[in-house]
């Protein structure tokens, strides 16, 4: 029901749809998050449940690229009032900011610290961008797919490239 | 007291926690003197953080101006491990994420899986699933309350409590073999069905907690002094307890009627009669009879549970997802394939996405589980219940004293292993 709010009072701003399992999700540029979320708040999407991001190191690490970039920011909204879930996923490149929610969602505070904390996607504007999880001087960022299972050697590493499991995932 | 470090205030500014060691010149313990400022160090390990955390406490005389939580001490990478983990290897790791309550974890995170794999599983596997559930939640309702009466200064309220929970661990050793990292659920049912006396246990259970509820509850609810130390402290509106993330216990005491079992229910839960508590101011009183009547409802839940519980099969009649018998992998042929497949390769997931959310103690545990296919998830993402709750504590004890800060704290039900996975 939401999406097609969405789609009436911002066309075109959803690049791509799909609905998993009775998961909805939409995929939107960078550019219209802000517009999307003040949509949202006005719309009764007034918990915002969670803030991660999923790292896809093969995809294209374009700037500006319409839906490519290294990485998936995906929030996950609740309407309290008609309990409808909604799944928003905004991709990003390596080295590209993402406009904070903090402002409007307290909650954001923490889960952006952590995002970046743990994939090193910056949030602009935020207002008290650091590490939560680890410490200041961590070398690297742990959840990104090439930081190694293991850990590396956090204490005195020489940047973070050792590959794990030597760059493949194990497979069934 | 005497784990508080105090130091005065020195002439040098105010820098990162974490950046001491790297430093050495300036500590979190020194700030910029204008008047009688003064930091105290709260935790990292200290009786009343339960778990390693650490707060930063700015005060002026004992008012608090400012609080810095500092975490990340238990950080064990939980969501990494995953990435290299199959499915049904990080069933151990949910255990360790709220550790009062480790059932529940195992719940949810299976619910999550078995969301992916588009399977129901059997009833009488969801029944024992809410009944484990439930016994969990007065488990870790005990916890919270007790230990938030002990900091507090009413030590025999936990006693009392306490007793109580050492039957709901006897419980979860019969039925799982541990005690307290019960990895009990398997991705399509249990790990095994409950054993002979396991019920006989639970219905003495039911007796005797709802008279120690009762106990407690003379113990606290008009004593005077308890009114003192938790009414007013820590209120929070419902608007700012949605907006911060709140969920469980601490958002309905702010007076938000929201429960997953109700609002969105799995595993049967609309089935069942019980009530919601809801608060009014969202303060540390409000918290704690939130705490309490829930505990009474899992109570009457876990009486309907054992009402209807009926014989059958605890596991989803998939070999492709659930173990076969161990007798018949012996003797079989297919069951001997399917035990080895299942091992070594695991289970055929689709490629996808879900988050699904369950109601722990603490409030909304999700899991969002992104499969490309593989044995293992791409991405296995936790959204503790209590990371959100934290992120408040700076204005939840502004203006308040060290004490209050206690007693909040306390009332947050704020796990360790959970908020820093």
């Amino acid at each position: 029901m939401i999406i097609e709010h969405i789609d009436a009072q911002l066309p075109a701003a959803v690049t791509d749809r799909h609905d998993f399992r009775g998961d909805q999700t939409i995929v939107v540029a960078k550019a219209n998050l802000l517009a999307l979320v003040d949509l949202l708040h006005r719309e009764g999407f007034q918990f915002l449940v969670d803030i991660t991001a999923v790292d896809w190191p093969e995809r294209p690490n374009a700037e500006g690229a319409a839906a490519a970039g290294r990485f998936d920011v995906v929030y996950h909204w609740l309407n309290l009032a008609s309990q409808e879930r909604l799944r928003v996923k905004v991709p990003v490149a390596d080295g590209e900011t993402v406009p904070t929610l903090a402002g409007l969602f307290k909650t954001a505070n923490w889960f952006e610290r952590e995002v970046f904390d743990l994939f090193g996607i910056c949030f602009e504007g935020h207002p008290n961008m650091k590490r939560l999880l680890t410490w200041d001087d961590f070398p690297g960022h742990a959840l990104r797919k090439d930081f190694p299972l293991d850990g590396g050697d956090p204490f005195c590493m020489e940047g973070c490239t050792a590959p794990y499991n030597n760059g493949e995932r194990a497979r069934g | 007291m005497d784990s508080i470090a105090i130091s005065r205030q020195q002439n040098s500014p105010a820098t990162g926690p974490r950046s001491e060691g790297s430093t050495g010149s300036s500590s979190a313990t020194r700030h910029a003197s204008d008047g009688d400022h003064m930091i105290v160090n709260l935790g990292p390990s200290h009786p009343t953080t339960h778990g390693t955390l650490r707060i930063i406490l700015e005060l002026e005389g004992e008012t608090i101006l400012k609080a810095t939580p500092e975490m990340g001490y238990l950080h064990r990478g939980v969501e990494k491990l995953g990435e290299s983990l199959s499915y049904q290897q990080f069933i151990p790791l949910t255990d360790r994420l709220n550790y009062c309550s480790s059932i529940m974890n195992n719940v949810g995170y299976t619910c999550a899986v078995e969301k992916l794999l588009g399977i129901e599983i059997p009833k009488r596997a969801q029944q024992i699933r809410v009944l484990v559930s439930e016994l969990a939640r007065i488990a870790d309702h005990i916890v919270c309350v007790g230990v938030n009466a002990v900091d507090i200064g009413a030590f025999t309220a936990f006693l009392y409590l306490f007793r109580q929970r050492e039957t709901v661990y006897d419980l979860f050793e019969m039925a799982a073999g541990q005690r307290l990292h019960t990895s009990f659920t398997r991705i399509g049912g249990l790990f095994r069905d409950i054993p002979e006396g396991f019920v006989p246990l639970c219905e003495r259970f039911l007796v005797e907690c709802e008279a120690s509820v009762d106990e407690c509850e003379r113990l606290l609810t008009h004593n005077p002094i308890w009114h003192d130390r938790t009414k007013g402290i820590g209120a929070i509106s419902p608007e700012d307890a949605v907006n911060y993330g709140y969920s469980g216990p601490c958002l309905r005491a702010a007076g938000v009627p929201q429960d997953l079992r109700k609002a969105q229910p799995y595993l049967g839960y609309e089935t069942y009669d019980f009530d919601i508590p809801v608060g009014t101011t969202g303060d540390v009183f409000d918290r704690y009879l939130v705490r309490m009547e829930e505990m009474r409802q899992s109570l009457r839940i876990i009486r309907q549970v054992l009402d209807r519980l009926e014989p059958g099969p605890v596991n989803v009649d998939d070999p492709k997802i659930a173990l076969p018998p161990k007798e018949k992998v012996y003797t079989r042929m297919e069951s001997l394939i399917h035990h080895f497949k299942l091992i070594m390769h695991g289970m055929e997931m689709p490629v996808g996405e879900v988050y699904s959310a369950t109601e722990a103690a603490n409030g909304e545990l999700g899991f969002y589980i992104v499969s490309d296919g593989g044995k293992n998830p791409y991405r296995i993402r936790v959204r503790p219940p209590c990371l959100p709750i934290f992120s408040s504590f700076h204005d939840q004890v502004k203006g308040c004293l060290i004490a209050d800060a206690v007693a909040v704290l306390g009332a947050m039900n704020i796990i360790a292993g959970e908020l820093d996975r």
